[in-house]
């Protein structure tokens, strides 16, 4: 059994713990109302601003046109359609540069120019190449996520220990089964933690994909808001925003928490 | 002293062995005309100054490396080595078992025989109850012991220690290798250790072989002679023990 006075002390934690939840609530709640009564009494002009109440109302008749999980679900689509091939196709070429340090050196500053490149610089090209439609969005959030992935799990791979490769080399095993045996299992953490990255990576890319050439999408309709210049539309579409990608970004984790566990 | 002719007992013969290094800013001589026979069932040590190409030695031996010139012989028939390295190098992801298995594996070689044999040692060697267990549930002894019990997995003809018990703080150290010693010698390996610490090479070895500094080559071969003899701890309480080891401190010759 504890004793008292850690007794004393896990109380006061967990109350420590309650008091800041409560505090970040309060703070939210707090300026939901001074926006909402700023509104109401025309201090702040609501058309440039919007309010609360015109928030949900939009978002209530996005509901009721069916429109609003069609553009979620269109946004989570696009996500995980280019999060799963940026993972895949940033390990396989991750393996294929370890596996060939020539091409690595040779590639090595083509990839640094590219990752410090504004990927939304190549819109117009990709809009060009791909076509005003989804194929574009997707190559833009696959070019945002898969460099990054190249490049964490490429130097996660490079910091595997030397001895456990000499003590498989010692053994007199292939290059497949030293990838195998000692370089992908030793960079376990890091490609799992690479994809929380990617997540985040992907969002930023599906958005800025749907800002140039969409017709449905979250980043449409914040897009579509601001060029019909309806501020509810905008608001309500970054708000919807935020939902998902925290939504996303905790079930990534979530998965990441699980997947680590098991070492 | 320096014996190169062909002994009938020899398993190893290493003939003007030489390793140069080569990098951007030159070329560094690391072994130069080295000779060397290793017997058949015997414990040598090799010792020297730092830095003067021991660890070299073996790596070539493993083929990790590559030799400059010189000729590695295996007189008997070709053997099979089995390296260990400084720090037990467990993979933390892998149970005691799989562990154990490793090299059986790389190998394509894990037949139920190999693998009883493996079940074997660890059981005779105290880690029954570990088998289903992870590396860092284990003590450094134990550890140790594993990575003892891998290398022999495969059954090398040759056991090659690579400063193996240096990560080790010392009592373990004495206790650890006074255990591997015991394990070796029940096993029946010959075994080659590369080490730093003159106390370890006198207390474990049956011939002592000091190199000299880089480039190294063999400066002097000790056969260790001890009344009673019998465990590396007990060996450090003989009389012999600080003869020895003054004599090898002089060859070594370290300058701070």
């Amino acid at each position: 059994m504890y004793s008292q006075e850690h007794k004393e002390f896990l109380k006061k934690r967990k109350k420590r713990k309650i008091l800041i939840t409560l505090t970040q609530l309060l703070i939210l709640i707090l300026l939901i109302i001074i926006w909402e009564l700023l509104a109401k009494y025309e201090i702040i002009n609501t058309f440039i601003s919007s309010s609360p109440s015109k928030i949900i109302n939009t978002i209530m008749d996005l509901y009721k046109t069916n429109n609003l999980f069609k553009h979620i679900w269109i946004t989570i689509y696009e996500t995980i359609l280019s999060f799963g091939l940026g993972t895949i196709l940033g390990i396989i070429i991750a393996v294929i540069l370890w596996w060939n340090n020539f091409l690595y050196k040779v590639l090595d500053p083509y990839l640094t120019v590219i990752n410090s490149l504004p990927k939304v610089a190549l819109g117009p090209i990709i809009i060009i190449y791909f076509g005003a439609n989804i194929n574009s969005i997707i190559i833009m959030a696959l070019l945002i996520s898969v460099i990054i992935t190249i490049i964490t799990v490429y130097n996660g791979f490079t910091e595997t220990d030397i001895n456990k490769i000499n003590l498989l080399k010692s053994f007199k095993a292939t290059k497949w089964q030293i990838l195998k045996m000692a370089i992908l299992p030793s960079s376990y953490s890091t490609i799992i933690s690479s994809l929380k990255i990617n997540i985040s990576m992907s969002l930023i890319g599906v958005i800025m994909g749907e800002f140039l050439v969409s017709k449905e999408g979250i980043g449409y309709l914040i897009m579509y808001g601001s060029q019909v210049f309806n501020l509810n539309l905008v608001i309500s579409g970054i708000i919807i925003l935020m939902i998902v990608s925290i939504l996303m970004y905790k079930i990534v984790s979530y998965i990441e928490k699980i997947l680590i566990k098991k070492d | 002293m320096i014996n190169t002719s062909k002994n009938s007992n020899d398993i190893l013969v290493i003939k003007n062995l030489t390793k140069i290094y080569h990098n951007k800013e030159g070329e560094t001589l690391a072994i130069k005309d080295l000779n060397l026979n290793i017997k058949e069932g015997e414990f040598v040590a090799i010792v020297g100054p730092s830095g003067c190409g021991k660890s070299t030695l073996l790596s070539i031996l493993c083929n990790l490396e590559d030799k400059s010139a010189g000729n590695i012989i295996f007189p008997k028939k070709e053997v099979k080595l089995g390296y260990m390295l400084q720090e037990d190098t467990l993979f933390p992801w892998l149970n005691i078992l799989d562990n154990c298995l490793l090299g059986l594996k790389v190998q394509k070689k894990v037949t139920k025989e190999n693998k009883d044999n493996v079940l074997k040692l660890l059981n005779t060697y105290g880690l029954k109850d570990f088998i289903k267990k992870y590396p860092n549930n284990l003590s450094g002894g134990m550890r140790q012991r594993v990575a003892l019990i891998r290398t022999l997995a495969t059954n090398p003809d040759i056991l090659l220690l690579d400063e193996a018990f240096s990560a080790l703080d010392y009592q373990t150290r004495l206790a650890v290798s006074d255990d591997v010693w015991k394990i070796i010698k029940k096993e029946k390996k010959t075994t080659i250790m590369i080490t730093h610490d003159i106390a370890e090479a006198i207390s474990m070895a049956d011939r002592v072989i000091v190199l000299t500094n880089r480039p190294s080559k063999v400066k002097k071969i000790y056969n260790i002679e001890m009344t009673n003899s019998s465990s590396p701890i007990n060996n450090r309480k003989c009389p012999e023990f600080s003869k020895y080891y003054d004599l090898i401190w002089k060859d070594i010759d370290i300058h701070v």
